[in-house]
């Protein structure tokens, strides 16, 4: 039985601008308006010039919706990304502490868990860095969803900006974290 | 409450250490908008009337940062700083792009008013409706990346440990002087990120006077709501794509790094040793040079910018090895270039970053430098003075003198007061008169964009601008010019300006202001205020548009390179463009703004103050 295609969004962070229309396109579609703190991606900039978009990475074993207690986390067959039952949540953050990079987090207006959901199938951030010809985001095609590498991108930001930082500035990165 | 504001001011008195809420009134929104030209209103209704004896630097100087409706919701961010001028004795609205004024915003607030003096440094922290002072013993003293780091670190964990359960906070954004603003150097800036200063005005040096280090601001809320949300969604699309349109080399490509080389060798407007030249052809300073060696980021933003001017310039070899930078930006590259006799890209990146780090803004500060070169080369200051030799190109001595008037140490005192100030005092301590070599118009030293060839800059677009030498807000005919002034008090990036401005501030704010209005009374207002608060001026020095509605007298002097050689700015056409100008704006033939027009506009209590110098 061959499996379907999925889509997942690879992050090539040097090439992130820090223009946060990532944010932007996503609370627009999500919210409505821009809301930077609902944004299902949020761009760290713990570092100048180490700026780091954070966001679901899909881990092939979905630690944070084996850690819900609610039952209130599941994922969708066709896109691979993590849909939230906001009637069911209850806000313990228990996912948050289950993800290796603990990216969940609250939404500041209900309260409620925030994921990437991939908009289902048309991630409206992808396409504001590539209408940029930025890049800094890519939309990725893959056989299934059971790649063990995406969950290696589910990292904690401040672990990400060092790795970013050293990159970009060597030895002078210690300085700067 | 009108849309596109976060609906309130955070008022700090820092004397007093009391924090309160101020509204305006939906009125004054509509007129005056916010930044410059929210400032102008609140400067004039708190010191209008004793403008002359405010000192700029004492505590009874009120210190703005304001947001304005489409801040944030337009793209391109920035956040406008504003107070009486240190420089002018005026108002300038300086602004300078980066996280905070989203933050801010979201914070619950749309500006940040500062008045009295902290005992001891200290620093503001705004969050989701409160703020608080707090100390900044700590950060006093120290450059921006050490700044940065700490304020961002100590910030988060203090909200992490208050709302430890909402997920990882994210870093806040942030305004700050450097140790040139600790130092009431008149030419500090008013910082935000790595390498943004608000520049024009001194504002550093307000901050520095009131103990403020920085004015930190986090908010979790989203941006406020706007009148028409739909159709602000289609025009952000529409912007944005003209904004990141792909064949466009500038601003995105090139950025205005490319600049450096191609204002000399082509159009013969940009600073050259002090002004002594404006055309070089050093194809070492050319874009590519700069690009392909140090630029790791060919698109570095700030919040809401697809435009992407900015490029993340690094060192990684040799004795600046670790220096990190924005391009420079032209007139940075310009002023710590060409200016200073120095076509090595790697140099110009080095002395940059390096002004910025210390808070000394990036156009005033060089154009003093470079003043106290040529008096060097013209054996009036000396080595003696100095404690060094101050040689054309020379990176070190530059990096010294830098420090030295960023500590006030020396001569550096008197250069910390900025090119004029410094000039004046020179001229009395040598007995010669060397204001001739200082390049300023009122007090504020110029942008890196000359008159003389008659490709670049309209011949009194400095003389006779409310905001003096500033670069980006010349006059032409008091319509057009009023544009600026918009974008000023909007507080959006005048790089991504757009044909569909003013349908875009409809739709935020649900009035139905019209770009004729704007250019025909409400800029005009703001425009009269500022030239009121310029003229009255005080305490140390009061501008008389006689002899100071003009360009610097090097701007009068003949060309002597290049393909404009000879060319100069003709003093005819000046007064010629003076005289219809004063005509178009409403001012008398002495500058002064017309009582009837005044009145018309309903500044009665402008006119009334300006009674003092028509008699």
């Amino acid at each position: 039985m061959s499996e379907r295609r999925t889509i997942w969004i690879f992050r090539d962070y040097l090439k992130c601008t820090g223009c946060r229309r990532c944010e932007i396109a996503c609370s627009l579609q999500h919210e409505g308006k821009i809301w930077p703190e609902a944004s299902r991606i949020r761009v760290f900039m713990l570092v100048p010039g180490a700026e780091i978009p954070h966001l679901c990475a899909q881990c092939h074993d979905y630690p944070c919706v084996a850690s819900c207690p609610v039952n209130a986390l599941s994922v969708n067959d066709d896109t691979g990304a993590v849909l939230i039952d906001k009637e069911k949540c209850i806000s313990c953050l228990k996912c948050m502490d289950a993800c290796p990079g603990n990216i969940p987090f609250l939404h500041p207006g209900d309260n409620k868990i925030v994921i990437c959901d991939l908009c289902n199938g048309d991630p409206q951030c992808v396409k504001v860095c590539q209408d940029a010809r930025f890049d800094a985001l890519l939309l990725l095609r893959q056989r299934g969803i059971k790649d063990i590498t995406k969950k290696l991108f589910a990292q904690k930001p401040e672990d990400l900006t060092e790795d970013v930082a050293t990159n970009i500035y060597g030895e002078k990165a210690e300085e700067l974290i | 409450m009108p849309r596109g504001y976060a609906g309130k001011f955070l008022d700090v008195d820092l004397s007093s250490e009391k924090i309160k809420d101020t509204v305006f009134a939906d009125k004054i929104l509509r007129s005056f908008v916010g930044g410059r030209g929210l400032a102008v209103k609140i400067l004039w209704d708190r010191l209008g009337k004793k403008w002359r004896s405010v000192d700029p630097l004492g505590p009874e100087n009120v210190f703005l940062a304001l947001t304005g409706p489409m801040t944030a919701i337009y793209p391109g961010a920035r956040v406008c700083i504003s107070g009486k001028s240190p420089q002018s004795n005026g108002i300038i609205g300086s602004t300078n792009s980066g996280e905070f004024p989203s933050e801010l915003k979201c914070a619950g607030y749309d500006g940040v008013i500062v008045t009295g003096r902290a005992e001891k440094p200290v620093y503001i922290l705004v969050t989701d409706d409160r703020a608080e002072i707090r100390d900044a013993k700590h950060v006093w003293g120290r450059e921006a990346p050490e700044t940065i780091r700490a304020l961002t670190k100590e910030v988060r964990e203090t909200l992490a440990n208050r709302k430890p359960r909402v997920g990882i906070w994210r870093d806040p954004g942030l305004i700050y002087c450097g140790p040139a603003g600790e130092n009431r150097v008149r030419t500090a800036a008013v910082m935000q990120k790595i390498s943004h200063g608000a520049g024009y005005g001194g504002y550093g040096a307000v901050m520095g006077s009131k103990n403020l280090k920085a004015i930190v601001a986090k908010g979790r809320k989203s941006l406020p709501d706007v009148a028409s949300p739909g159709a602000v969604k289609l025009l952000w699309q529409e912007v944005d794509k003209r904004l990141t349109r792909k064949d466009r080399s500038w601003p995105g490509v090139w950025g205005t790094g490319y600049g450096g080389y191609s204002v000399g060798a082509r159009s013969s407007s940009e600073p050259v040793r002090n002004w002594q030249e404006e055309w070089h052809d050093e194809k070492s300073f050319g874009g590519p040079k700069f690009d392909f060696r140090y630029w790791v980021k060919r698109y570095w933003s700030d919040f809401n910018c697809g435009a992407a001017c900015m490029k993340l310039a690094v060192i990684k070899t040799g004795p600046y090895k670790g220096t990190f930078t924005d391009n420079p930006d032209y007139e940075l590259e310009a002023y710590l270039g060409p200016n200073l006799g120095i076509f090595d890209p790697g140099k110009c990146i080095y002395l940059s970053a390096l002004i910025d780090y210390l808070g000394y803004s990036g156009i005033n500060g060089p154009n003093t430098m470079a003043f106290a070169a040529e008096l060097y080369q013209r054996g009036i200051i000396t080595k003696e003075d100095l404690g060094f030799e101050l040689k054309w190109g020379d990176v070190e001595a530059f990096e010294k003198l830098a420090r030295k008037i960023v500590k006030r140490e020396g001569i550096g005192d008197i250069l910390a007061e900025g090119t004029y100030r410094a000039a004046l005092k020179i001229s009395k301590m040598k007995g010669v008169d060397v204001t001739k070599y200082a390049v300023h118009v009122k007090g504020v030293e110029i942008g890196a964009h000359g008159t003389r060839s008659g490709q670049d800059y309209e011949p009194i677009g400095y003389a006779c601008s409310v905001q003096c030498g500033d670069h980006t807000s010349g006059v032409y005919d008091a319509y057009r010019d009023m544009r600026m002034i918009f974008l000023d008090s909007a507080v959006v990036c005048s790089f991504c300006d757009s044909d569909l401005l003013w349908d875009y501030y409809r739709a935020i704010t649900g009035w139905d202001t019209t770009e004729d209005e704007w250019n025909r009374t409400l800029g005009h207002r703001i425009t009269h205020i500022q030239r009121a608060a310029l003229l009255l001026g005080g305490p140390d020095i009061i501008w008389d548009p006689a002899v100071h509605d003009d360009n610097p007298p090097r701007y009068y002097e003949p060309l002597p390179s290049g393909p404009y050689k000879d060319k100069t700015t003709d003093k005819k056409t000046v007064e010629e463009m003076k005289k219809e100008y004063y005509e178009a704006i409403g001012w008398d033939e002495r500058g002064i703004p017309k009582s009837e027009v005044l009145r018309k506009l309903g500044l009665e209590d402008v006119d009334n103050v300006l009674e003092q110098l028509r008699k």
